[in-house]
């Protein structure tokens, strides 16, 4: 039994503001990732059996390099979005929330900074 | 976290069976029961029912058994003809309006729930407080800034054509209580019915608040829990399409970055 009014609960305190951005991020990167991936795929399987020379100089020519950053970032973005969204729907407590979305954007982002530095490595 | 199994003292029993008093064409009807005042667990009771003493609809068998067969068991009803939505319920499975489910649709036993992942007051009767005060929430009414004359506010055809798929709205709530995003986060997200009543507003050109109504909706997680599963749209006995209508909702919001 609560004194409170239903409407109090259903107003809660009032909008965030927020939501629109994250929703628009993920389209725009599922349109983005959508010729990546492709090109990516094909790549990956175009030089199955080649040696691992043939595929560092294939890494090391600029626009395979900047294209790779570009869909490892692209790709890893849109997880962490996608990612957010099942915390938020599932994750009810709000110290878990937090913990949990705190703990999945530093594991993105470590991740893309390693994904980076590996492209350049092998390239540069 | 998310509820994947019912709390203990929500998990359903077997319960008793009742034969029609009349023998003609009998149908198996299984249907929920629980009473506060008895306590315990809820309990399926099994009728067999008299379909040549009954009308053509589920409501009309709900009706049947309680005139002639168990006068205990509790249900909402009133307009019998789709225009209330209190007899909205889960009947085989699918959130739809009880007085106008033909039962003839309906293949072998049929079995009939409240809405799901609501408060169970009674039997098939459950909690709308939260769901109506969301409702509320949204401010279901003309806000205008517009001097006011002595005559109505006038609308162009054109206009009044963006209102239809929206207007006919009855809130029986079969929409909302199909949405796994409202049963995960009921208490914030506003679910598609509020969000289609909102969407009605801010699609009235008479309405001048349209701005504060998106302001009011921009948020993670009264809106942007619609994944766009269409749930909704599916079970809607009305035939609407509340799914569009959030979706027209969350371009309007983006449209005015």
């Amino acid at each position: 039994m609560t004194l409170r009014h239903p409407l109090e609960k259903a107003s809660g305190l009032g909008s965030s503001g927020e939501g629109s951005r994250d929703w628009w991020l993920q389209r725009v990167t599922a349109l983005v990732l959508i010729p990546l991936t492709s090109w990516f795929l094909f790549s990956i399987l175009d030089h199955l059996g080649n040696n691992h020379r043939e595929v560092q100089e294939w890494i090391a020519y600029p626009p395979v390099s900047i294209a790779l950053i570009l869909y490892l970032g692209f790709m890893l973005f849109h997880a962490q979005l996608g990612l957010q969204v099942v915390i938020e729907d599932y994750v009810h407590s709000s110290a878990g929330r937090l913990t949990c979305l705190l703990l999945s954007r530093s594991i993105f982002l470590v991740a893309g900074l390693v994904a980076i530095y590996s492209v350049l490595s092998v390239a540069v | 976290m998310a509820e994947f199994r019912l709390p203990k003292n929500s998990r359903v029993i077997r319960g008793k069976h009742f034969k029609d008093p009349g023998d003609g064409d009998p149908r198996t009807v299984h249907v929920y029961r629980w009473d506060p005042d008895a306590g315990g667990n809820p309990r399926i009771d099994s009728y067999d029912v008299d379909m040549r003493e009954c009308g053509p609809m589920v409501l009309d068998i709900l009706i049947r058994i309680k005139n002639a067969i168990d006068s205990t068991l509790t249900f909402r009803r009133s307009c019998r003809e789709g225009i209330c939505g209190s007899c909205a319920m889960n009947i085989n499975g699918v959130n739809t309006l009880a007085c106008i489910a033909p039962v003839d649709d309906l293949r072998g036993d049929i079995r009939i729930y409240p809405l799901p992942h609501m408060s169970v007051i009674k039997d098939l009767v459950s909690d709308m407080s939260q769901f109506y005060a969301q409702y509320a929430s949204v401010k279901p009414w003309l806000q205008s800034d517009s001097p006011t004359t002595d005559q109505e506010r006038l609308q162009s055809e054109s206009d009044r054509e963006k209102l239809d798929g929206l207007y006919e709205c009855i809130l029986c709530a079969c929409c909302s209580t199909s949405c796994p995003s409202y049963w995960w986060n009921g208490d914030r997200y506003l679910g598609p019915a509020a969000l289609l009543q909102a969407y009605r507003w801010i699609a009235d050109s008479r309405d001048d608040a349209a701005g504060e109504r998106l302001d009011e909706l921009d948020d993670a997680f009264k809106l942007y829990r619609c994944h766009t599963i269409m749930n909704c749209t599916n079970t809607c006995p009305k035939g609407l399409n509340p799914a569009r209508a959030i979706s027209e909702i969350k371009k309007s919001i983006h449209a005015r970055k």
